[in-house]
């Protein structure tokens, strides 16, 4: 192998063999990592595209505001889109608090011992709990044993342990983001633990702490097995248009379940009206997606270091 | 031998198992400039950490030995957060907190309680014109501390450090992040703070230890090599071949 010789500066301008394998390789890694980013957006597209187009002629303001009629094969999807707000909304709430503090105790108080690894694996191992599981410890412990029946509790709080570990995670990694020195700096002008967090660690990690948290949240939003066994119904009679259609302590529709249930049970339902739920499914899902990265560009732009 | 302001006595500290001071007694006299100097790794800022008590804060120590202030054992204090307030410290490094320059001078006195305004604003000025700082930034004191140049952050982290009116200024190789006309400038102040309160001043730069030290101590691989007059430290013949050789170059 003849290497370009430095002596003449010339050679820094012409390609040596290496110089052109360097380049060669470079080209082929930028071309075989692009194509696996388009790889992954061909299928979203592709989806979207699909459930859009099918459901175009059923996606009107009577079918996301009105009741389903004649055994659900007409109508609308009203009380199952907001029955799936209240179980997001209650689980959020149920959980967010256990969530962010049991994360602020791991990551700034627990020293490391038998019982913070013990915590840890907990959390790991229950993040890894497929939901089915979860939905069948949600019938034992709250509808039969904690005696509250098939009700939006009873599914919220199944859905809160559902995500508890993804919010331990996500606090504990936030946290874990504020560098080091900051609490040094804190403790050294006489500042108590609890005076650091509340001042210093926990303003510079809330948007880390929320946005995976509202993602969480409204991925629940599409999980049938978790409800079908605790609080969601088939249907439930309501008035139209009214906001706050359900008790905590009734049952509720769900749309993942409403969907579930026309598109396997109810022999006959229109196609469109099938597509047309799965998009507004899949629209509210997207809705909390982009209100949690707009959340985040804004934090991010007052990040001060 | 009550008049010393500061007392360690055989401080003994080992991270994991590992020592990093071997045993250390000196004796800190009140209103005077106590220089530290030692190769790297020896253990100053270790001994510093110690006495404020902010070495407990880090997990896998274990400290043994005595600290007293004012005659008073550091170590039985419960009051940590008092004992801290009563300690400025700065460190190699400037951390200039993601607040303005405001909140960062103003931030250890809330903490402690302070809230009004015009207290606060005194606290504030008097700080910053204290570590040279005033007249760079008098007019923008709402910009973040973080924007600041390095020079301008570590000289905010002194002002910092000042603002709880500590009775102790500890400083830990201040000057390796500013240039030297800053240094000098700084240097000045502290020779105007010796007035008011006993500083430990760690360097590496053996000369600072020798304009600025009435007291200097020498510390080598976590045991104190020896410790007294700087005059003497810097003669020509300190009476220690480690001391000389250190001061003159020879080593580390």
């Amino acid at each position: 192998m003849n290497a370009p010789s430095t002596d003449e500066p010339a050679a820094l301008f012409t390609a040596g063999p290496l110089t052109r394998r360097k380049l060669r390789t470079q080209r082929l890694a930028g071309a075989v990592f692009g194509g696996m980013s388009v790889i992954i957006l061909a299928p979203l597209f592709a989806l979207i595209g699909y459930l859009v187009v099918r459901a175009w002629p059923a996606l009107t303001w009577e079918f996301l505001t009105g009741l389903p009629e004649k055994g659900m094969r007409a109508g609308g999807i009203w009380p199952a889109l907001i029955g799936t707000l209240y179980l997001v909304f209650f689980s959020l709430v149920l959980s967010a608090p256990v969530g962010v503090f049991a994360g602020i105790y791991l990551n700034e108080y627990a020293r490391d011992n038998w019982f913070t690894r013990i915590v840890n694996l907990a959390v790991v191992n229950l993040a890894g709990v497929p939901s089915i599981v979860y939905a069948l410890f949600g019938v034992g412990a709250f509808v039969i044993f904690a005696d509250l029946g098939k009700c939006i509790v009873s599914a919220s709080l199944t859905i809160a342990i559902m995500t508890l570990p993804a919010y331990i995670v996500a606090t504990k990694e936030a946290l874990n983001a504020v560098p080091h020195s900051f609490r040094v700096a804190c403790w050294n002008l006489g500042a108590s633990k609890w005076q650091t967090i509340r001042t210093m660690v926990l303003p510079n990690s809330i948007s880390g702490i929320l946005t995976p948290m509202i993602l969480d949240a409204c991925r629940t939003a599409g999980e049938t097995a978790p409800v079908m066994f605790t609080g969601a119904v088939f249907y439930k009679a309501i008035e139209a248009g009214e906001l706050l259609l359900y008790s905590p302590m009734e049952q509720c529709m769900a749309l993942s379940y409403h969907l579930f249930t026309i598109s396997t049970q109810v022999p006959g339902v229109p196609d469109e009206m099938l597509y047309a739920t799965a998009v507004v499914l899949l629209a509210f899902v997207l809705c909390f997606n982009s209100f949690a990265i707009v959340l985040r560009t804004y934090m991010r732009g007052k990040k001060k270091w | 031998m009550g008049d010393y302001k500061i007392e360690i006595k055989d401080l003994r500290v080992s991270y994991e198992k590992k020592p990093a001071l071997k045993g250390i007694s000196v004796s800190i006299p009140e209103h005077e400039v106590f220089a530290v100097i030692g190769p790297a790794n020896s253990g100053k800022t270790t001994l510093l950490k110690c006495i404020n008590r902010t070495l407990e804060l880090e997990p896998g120590t274990s400290v043994r030995g005595t600290v007293t202030i004012d005659g008073l054992d550091a170590g039985q204090m419960r009051d940590v957060y008092g004992l801290r307030r009563r300690i400025g410290m700065v460190f190699p490094l400037p951390v200039g907190l993601p607040l303005s320059v405001y909140d960062n001078v103003a931030y250890a006195p809330r903490m402690a309680g302070t809230r009004k305004k015009a207290i606060l604003n005194e606290i504030v000025e008097r700080c910053l014109t204290q570590a040279a700082l005033w007249d760079e930034v008098k007019d923008r004191l709402g910009t973040l501390g973080t924007m600041l140049s390095g020079g301008q952050q570590q000289r905010l982290t002194i002002a910092r450090a000042l603002s709880h009116d500590p009775e102790i200024l500890c400083l830990d190789e201040f000057s390796i992040a500013i240039d030297p006309v800053t240094t000098m400038r700084i240097e000045d102040v502290l020779v105007q703070l010796k007035k008011k309160m006993t500083i430990i001043l760690v360097t590496n730069l053996v000369q600072q230890a020798r304009r600025l030290g009435d007291i200097t101590c020498f510390i080598n691989k976590g045991e104190l090599v020896q410790v007294g007059p700087t005059e003497t430290l810097f003669s020509d013949d300190p009476g220690n071949q480690l001391t000389y050789d250190y001061i003159h170059g020879v080593f580390g």
